[in-house]
């Protein structure tokens, strides 16, 4: 079976809520919803205090070339536009919005009916996605617009869809495949069709044998579309190890999947195109995985964008009094939330609650140099030397050693026997060495 | 609900601990300390509990009273350092000299340097590099196997088989007049011979190894590069002339070779972190132990290769990178 080469680890799973259905959140009370939930420049607002908004309503502008649409994801009225904690800590703006009775924008078909064909030409696909607010889902929220579009001189030569879900906990993705299928392929045939490849392949890791099964059998259906069974390994989803997993090319240092013919796109993302070029419906919910040993119910919930995490854990059974550390995404790459007020965007894949016995970190003892952090870094770096000169401020050194090509996949923090915080200290030194090389440049 | 606590991803952590490590290796030295205390009898327990215990007390007092930092002798780390230490003794080594032994490998080897983590040489080889410098005529006089021994004192003592040939080399006599007064290859190969304590059987030391492969304390570079390395070398030189040079299998199962390489060389303190520079490392363990053995004063080279080896560990590790992801465009 298919897998990445160098490093990796593997983790417990603990997918927990694999088997519990997507059921859909009901609406707070007030969302609240960031403009900037992209990569890229944040979106400029184009309502105001008081406005009325309906559901599906654009609301914010990406003007840049790298930013994205926000819509409203419910019908009601502008309170204000004001600063909200979101999952990285910081107060950013954020359109705030009174919840009352539903009314969609027109033109967005909120049936469930299934629509395979697709007659739009290239541009006009790029053109939908780009004002439907199309994000990469999987966390990186890239503009799904731009990396549709095949910068001059370079060549799309497959698709490659990221269904790897490699994190533990999470199961979005997973439920979303065994759910959605059918509009997963059509979105996935809607891609092909604006970058002009005539092969996709869908990463799954073994270890949701239903959902591989599934796709496998629909694929059959789509022309081009194969669906590949991966060796579990974690960061499998990330970008360039998927790549490498799949079609065997290895992305260059700095350079993007292009380069060596692949566009990589999450399943999560796919069905959001499908839901944007057949159903004219903008990216206004997602399906979040609530989990933990500290939920109750363990669930996945289709969301809407602006959904205060509380809201979601309370849907969940609530807060049991031992709660540790609140989790915006999976437990490797996730973020530690230091507010329940803070709201679900387009890239909150999961909220994971674990007890304060979890959330402890193991003691900290001297390096025994035992090269694990060497063994298992996917890119096959040395975590304990970037770690010992970032600490150093040594950052001549540190970019000499390619501390930039670090993802921060956390496996080195991970599998340290010494408990030595090895990401924490990598990502000093990344934030100073690229402080350092755009002072240079 | 108390308060939500913030940290950097990740938050999850591996089931691992120095620890586990420690006792993982501790573990692994069950059969060859088994096969020891069998030929070597009570002199052989004696002595390894002896090297244990002083090693932990030193550690402890060394600690706490001038370190004053925390004490960290339950890691098992020097537990280890004892075991290893009285493994390249002889089993009748007066207990004094393994107490003083003991006490360099920890204080010199170890503690001097910042404790476990930061000491450059495998500290039981620092202690066993006094010792032969300081007492070389207690640290070669070594026993004749005798199962299940109980007797302290009276036994029969005699050169290692590779003191045999080399001395026997050394008179002008050729290797063929000398194989009959070598024990069995087959008895070599399970330990039945004269030499330090532990290292006499190669079988039980492999095993030990292969758990530790198995448990993924130890990778397979430095085990295989060192005696692949004796093997090849020595082989060479027994192609050339077989009368001067004794063959490559008797090199390999006799002296500390499987001792060193399994255990000593991969010790990751004093080990490289990458996987060339690993077998850059076993491979000049390997050179220098037949240099030693062949060439030098003594007739066994092992535990000077590794130091020797261990002082080139922060060179190695600057010069042998690991081939980074995306280093060369690979396509197809």
């Amino acid at each position: 079976m298919k897998t990445f080469k160098i490093g990796g680890v593997h983790p417990p799973e603990y997918k927990i809520s694999e088997k519990q259905p997507i059921e859909v959140l009901s609406l707070p009370e007030t969302v609240s919803i960031p403009l900037a939930q992209h990569l890229g420049v944040p979106a400029v607002p184009v309502v105001k205090k008081g406005d009325k908004v309906k559901t599906g309503q654009l609301i914010a502008k990406g003007e840049a070339f790298i930013s994205a649409n926000i819509h409203s994801s419910a019908t009601g009225t502008v309170s204000k536009i004001d600063d909200v904690i979101d999952d990285s800590g910081y107060r950013k703006k954020a359109v705030i919005i009174k919840v009352e009775n539903e009314q969609w924008e027109d033109g967005i078909d909120t049936s469930d009916n299934l629509i395979k064909e697709c007659n739009l030409t290239q541009e006009d696909i790029v053109n939908k996605v780009n004002q439907m607010g199309i994000v990469g889902m999987g966390g990186a929220t890239f503009p799904s617009h731009v990396k549709l579009q095949v910068p001059k001189g370079k060549k799309a030569e497959y698709l490659l869809i990221n269904g790897v879900e490699c994190e533990p906990y999470l199961t979005s993705d997973h439920r979303l495949m065994l759910e959605k299928s059918h509009e997963l392929m059509v979105g996935i045939t809607i891609q092909m069709k604006a970058l002009g490849v005539d092969k996709a392949i869908i990463g799954v890791e073994n270890n949701k044998p239903d959902a591989l099964e599934k796709l496998s059998k629909l694929a059959k259906e789509f022309k081009g579309i194969t669906v590949e069974p991966l060796k579990v390994k974690y960061p499998q989803g990330a970008e360039k190890q998927l790549i490498k997993a799949l079609v065997n090319r290895e992305v260059p240092s700095g350079k993007l999947p292009i380069e060596v013919g692949c566009v990589v796109h999450n399943v999560g993302t796919s069905f959001a195109v499908y839901e944007a070029v057949q159903k004219n419906k903008p990216l206004i919910e997602r399906v979040v995985t609530v989990t933990g040993s500290n939920v109750k119910k363990p669930s996945n919930f289709l969301t809407r964008i602006g959904t205060p995490v509380i809201s979601l854990i309370e849907a969940s059974g609530g807060l049991l009094p031992n709660t540790g550390k609140v989790i915006s995404g999976g437990p490797m790459m996730g973020k530690a939330l230091n507010d329940l007020n803070v709201p679900v965007t387009k890239g909150t894949s999961g909220i994971l609650v674990i007890s304060d016995y979890e959330a402890q970190r193991v003691s900290l003892q001297n390096c025994i140099r035992c090269a694990k952090c060497v063994t298992i870094c996917p890119m096959a770096l040395e975590p304990y030397l970037l770690a010992l000169i970032s600490d150093k401020q040594r950052y001549e050194e540190a970019e000499e050693n390619q501390i930039m090509d670090c993802m921060e996949c956390g496996s080195c923090h991970y599998i340290c026997p010494s408990g030595r915080p090895l990401l924490d200290q990598i990502r000093v030194g990344k934030a100073n060495v690229g402080k350092m090389i755009r002072e240079r440049n | 609900m108390s308060l939500l606590t913030v940290s950097g991803s990740p938050h999850l952590h591996a089931d691992n601990s120095v620890r586990k490590i420690m006792y993982g290796v501790l573990i692994s030295l069950i059969p060859a300390t088994l096969v020891s205390f069998y030929f070597f009898g009570l002199g052989a327990i004696i002595v390894t509990l002896t090297a244990v215990v002083s090693c932990v007390v030193f550690e402890f007092l060394m600690q706490k009273y001038l370190v004053k930092g925390p004490v960290t002798i339950f890691d098992g780390s020097a537990i280890i350092t004892g075991v290893l230490l009285a493994f390249n003794v002889p089993s009748n080594l007066p207990l004094w000299i393994m107490v003083v032994g003991s006490f360099v490998a920890i204080g010199m080897g170890k503690m001097t340097f910042g404790g476990l983590g930061k000491n450059p040489f495998n500290p039981a080889l620092v202690g066993r590099g006094f010792m032969m410098i300081s007492f070389p005529v207690q640290m070669t006089t070594w026993p004749k196997p005798i199962p299940m021994n109980t007797q302290l004192t009276d036994v029969v003592t005699g050169p290692t088989a590779l003191g045999v040939v080399k001395d026997g080399v050394g008179r002008g006599e050729k290797v063929s007049e000398l194989l009959p007064q070598v024990p069995e290859y087959t008895d070599l190969f399970i330990g039945n011979m004269g030499g330090s304590i532990g290292e006499v059987s190669a079988i039980a030391l492999i095993l030990g190894g292969l758990y530790m492969l198995l448990r993924k304390i130890i990778t397979w570079h430095i085990p295989v590069s060192y005696i692949a390395t004796v093997f090849v070398f020595t082989g060479i030189m027994w192609l050339i002339n077989p009368e001067v040079y004794i063959d490559p299998v008797f090199h390999i199962i006799t002296g500390g070779l499987m001792l060193g390489a399994i255990y000593m060389a991969t010790d990751m303190v004093t080990s490289p972190m990458t996987p060339a520079g690993m077998l850059i490392f076993g491979v000049g363990c390997g050179v220098l132990t037949v240099v030693i053995r062949l060439f030098g004063a003594y007739p066994e080279g092992v535990s000077f290769a590794i130091l020797i080896m261990n002082a080139f560990v922060p060179l190695i590790d600057r010069g042998f990178k690991p081939k980074r992801f995306g280093e060369e465009v690979k396509n197809g």
